[in-house]
């Protein structure tokens, strides 16, 4: 339990209707209605939106807090990629339709128009969960302006692709698809933009999903009995487990650190581009040696589909890849910090604080 | 869940905002008077430097004013801890006291201890170690056997300490002394702490030189010294109780992870403002790890702030920043531009200073102030494996 309703009953809700049964099932292309459901019901879905566009007016934080339940449970549902697709929509002011949506594009090369006729053209790749959207905010140009706009996903070319966790991820083809609705972005929104957003979002599915592999290996360590006593009594197993301890505790803080700073600064804030690299870079890392910990103290069982804990780690490997990896993101951030000098680089580690 | 270990985020105060502006001025005027150097490793007493720290407040600063304290909060005194150990300053004299002799004896010494000690800690005058470890005990600091035997006044302390960083320098140490045998239900029964004056008679202080070529070892030998009862710390036989209590401020501070910082600020000088894409990925890895280290850091500073006692995070951060801090001079090592002769203008002097200085001195901290070991079966402790 938190001090944080909205937290906790999207935990609750997880909790009775994400098993990881449910999570098997999704991947075998069975949609968790009851699952999507209820959290449309309470209105989850639409955190991001403002009450005045149809939305719950939620804080950005509690999005991000809500996204990191979701990683927990290893959630088989589009919830992330419509909380940023009610994002997208109101940056232009449109209200935000019901139902599962996603967003494209993902990638920063993304070039999708809208033309003068109201149609959108052009091809995007990796769009998560295309397949199960009822509809897709596209952030494109017209004229070369930033626009948003939203189109109903029935009649798109959809190619059905999966990411590493087998979950959809889509390439959506455009072309001459009118769009229900659509208004202009505010300048500098632009596809870098959203994909600053993503990473911010994935870092806190990834760290959501390190707790949950934490939590799972100590509890499995505690009953599997070897050289008859349990694994957890192994000083070998302890120190690894506390390593894994580490590496989550630091993905929480810098997830948080980047989610914090879109919340106070918005997605063009000055430092927002500084704490994303600093969330993905860290996180992604956290999520790898942190999957491998889990993987080794499982042993063999982790290793089957039966067991549940390949739902945590390739969701890990997949999301870790997904809006830019730890190379990239460490390759602008050095960049960065190379520009202002190394006499800049303390006084960069502690702006702000 | 099976743990709950919470960073929460903490934003400094402006007070302390403008605090880390005044220490950095202070700090810019002590190079440029040529004080001390940012960019050599040799950080050696500096008593003139500790007396102007004391006179700006910044030693003790938590304290109340009646002992010589400036009552600021605990995240002050992070920022300027922060900006001292950036900066490379020369806190040997002073920042043992600060950090844990002072506190232990503002919480346990007697009164008149009190008032004598600790302004003149705040001052910058007195200097401390911390007499723990013995031949025979090292990480198993409750195994200490060095006695101290009540005699008429007092106590005479018999034996011998190892690994005293400082003490040739020091004015005092807080040594952890057996006065009974551990019991059986409780084997870290039966020590004692006391303050001692280094120059007792029946103290004899034995240099131990270590790789970096450097004085900072001591041993000491302990010959019927004579420690008055005003001396003695706490409860006597019941030391283990407040040893426990001054870890969670020992294991989080900059201290633990900013050691071998001057490796990664002079790579990115070397590197200039346009490294290679290869070579600022390298540089953005570290700092993202940095980055994240101090926010922790941070977080558990507020959590003190707060009154709590993070004993467990803690230890995580100093389980993690020490070993990032270790690992980083072979990285910087390997990230490095090769620059040999072609370029007649090189001058990589403060670069080759600092991986040496930081090479040399990787391999202590993940030992000093509770090894790896240690603080993983902490760690593990708080996850409910033991």
């Amino acid at each position: 339990m938190t001090d944080n309703i909205i937290v906790d009953t999207a935990t609750r809700i997880f909790a009775d209707l994400c098993e990881p049964q449910t999570v098997n099932a999704a991947e075998e292309g069975q949609w968790p209605q009851a699952l999507w459901d209820a959290l449309e019901e309470s209105g989850l879905t639409l955190t991001w939106v403002p009450d005045n566009l149809g939305g719950a007016g939620a804080e950005m934080m509690d999005g991000f807090a809500v996204l990191r339940a979701a990683g927990r449970a290893a959630a088989p549902v589009p919830l992330a990629e419509t909380l940023m697709a009610g994002w997208l929509l109101a940056q232009a002011g449109l209200n935000a339709p019901a139902g599962p949506m996603t967003f494209a594009p993902v990638h920063e090369d993304g070039n999708l128009t809208l033309g003068a006729d109201g149609k959108l053209r052009g091809r995007a790749r990796h769009i998560p969960f295309a397949r199960r959207a009822g509809h897709i905010a596209v952030l494109a140009t017209r004229d070369r302006a930033p626009v948003v706009a939203l189109v109903a996903a029935e009649g798109l070319g959809i190619r059905e692709g999966a990411s590493l966790a087998g979950e959809p991820q889509d390439t959506v083809t455009f072309d001459g698809a009118a769009a229900i609705a659509s208004g202009p972005a505010p300048a500098g929104l632009d596809p870098a933009a959203v994909s600053r957003l993503g990473a911010a979002v994935r870092c806190q599915q990834m760290a959501g999903a390190l707790e949950h592999i934490l939590d799972q290996s100590v509890q499995w360590s505690l009953d599997r009995v070897q050289f008859g006593r349990p694994i957890a009594k192994f000083q070998a197993v302890q120190h690894n487990l506390a390593a894994l301890a580490g590496e989550v505790a630091a993905a929480g803080a810098a997830a948080d650190a980047a989610a914090e700073a879109i919340s106070e600064h918005g997605i063009l804030g000055e430092t927002v581009p500084a704490e994303v690299a600093v969330g993905k870079v860290r996180v992604g890392e956290a999520a790898g040696d942190g999957a491998a910990i889990a993987h080794q103290v499982h042993g063999a069982m982790g290793f089957t589909y039966e067991h549940s804990l390949h739902q945590s780690t390739r969701r890990l490997w997949a999301w870790r890849e997904e809006f830019g990896n730890e190379a990239l993101w460490a390759e602008r951030l050095g960049h960065m910090v190379a520009e202002r000098g190394a006499d800049a680089l303390w006084p960069f580690l502690t702006q702000g604080s | 869940m099976a743990y709950n270990f919470h960073f929460d985020s903490v934003d400094l105060p402006p007070e302390a905002k403008e605090l880390r502006q005044e220490v950095r001025a202070f700090l810019r005027q002590e190079i440029e008077a040529g004080s001390f150097s940012p960019h050599s490793g040799k950080g050696g007493l500096n008593k003139a430097f500790a007396r102007k720290v004391g006179a700006r407040g910044w030693i003790g600063m938590t304290w109340p004013k009646e002992y010589g304290g400036q009552e600021r909060s605990h995240l002050e005194r992070y920022v300027v801890i922060e900006e001292m150990l950036a900066h490379r300053a020369p806190t040997r004299s002073f920042s043992t006291a600060d950090r844990q002799s002072g506190p232990m004896i503002l919480r346990y010494g007697q009164e008149e201890v009190k008032r004598d000690i600790l302004p003149r800690i705040a001052s910058g005058e007195l200097c401390f170690c911390i007499g723990l470890s013995e031949p025979n005990s090292g990480s198993d600091v409750f195994a200490a056997s060095t006695r101290a035997t009540k005699t008429e006044g007092g106590w005479l302390v018999n034996g011998r300490k190892i690994w005293t960083s400082n003490a040739h320098n020091s004015d005092y140490m807080i040594a952890l002394l057996r006065t009974s045998p551990p019991t059986k239900e409780n084997r870290r029964h039966g020590l004692t702490q006391f303050l001692i004056d280094c120059k007792s008679p029946g103290i004899t202080i034995r240099p131990i030189i270590n790789l970096t070529g450097q004085h900072d070892f001591n041993e000491i030998f302990f010959d019927d010294v004579f420690v008055p009862d005003l001396h003695m710390i706490g409860e006597v036989d019941n030391a283990w109780k407040q040893a426990s209590d001054e870890l969670a401020y020992e294991r989080s501070g900059p201290d633990r992870w900013l050691e071998t910082f001057s490796s990664l600020t002079e790579l990115v000088r070397v590197a200039g403002p346009e490294p290679s894409d290869k070579l600022a990925e390298g540089i953005g890895r570290e700092v993202a790890h940095l980055a994240t280290l101090r926010r922790m850091s941070v977080s558990v500073a507020g959590m003190l702030h707060a009154g709590k006692t993070p004993a467990v995070e803690a230890a995580v951060v100093k389980d993690l920043g020490t070993n990032w801090e270790q690992a980083l001079p072979n990285k910087v090592r390997l990230m490095a531009p090769v620059r040999g002769d072609s370029d007649p203008d090189s001058n990589d002097d403060r670069f080759e200073e600092a991986l040496r200085h930081t090479t040399l001195i990787a391999p202590k901290v993940t030992i000093q102030g509770g090894t790896r070991e240690v603080l993983r079966g902490i760690i593990a402790r708080g996850l409910g494996l033991r």
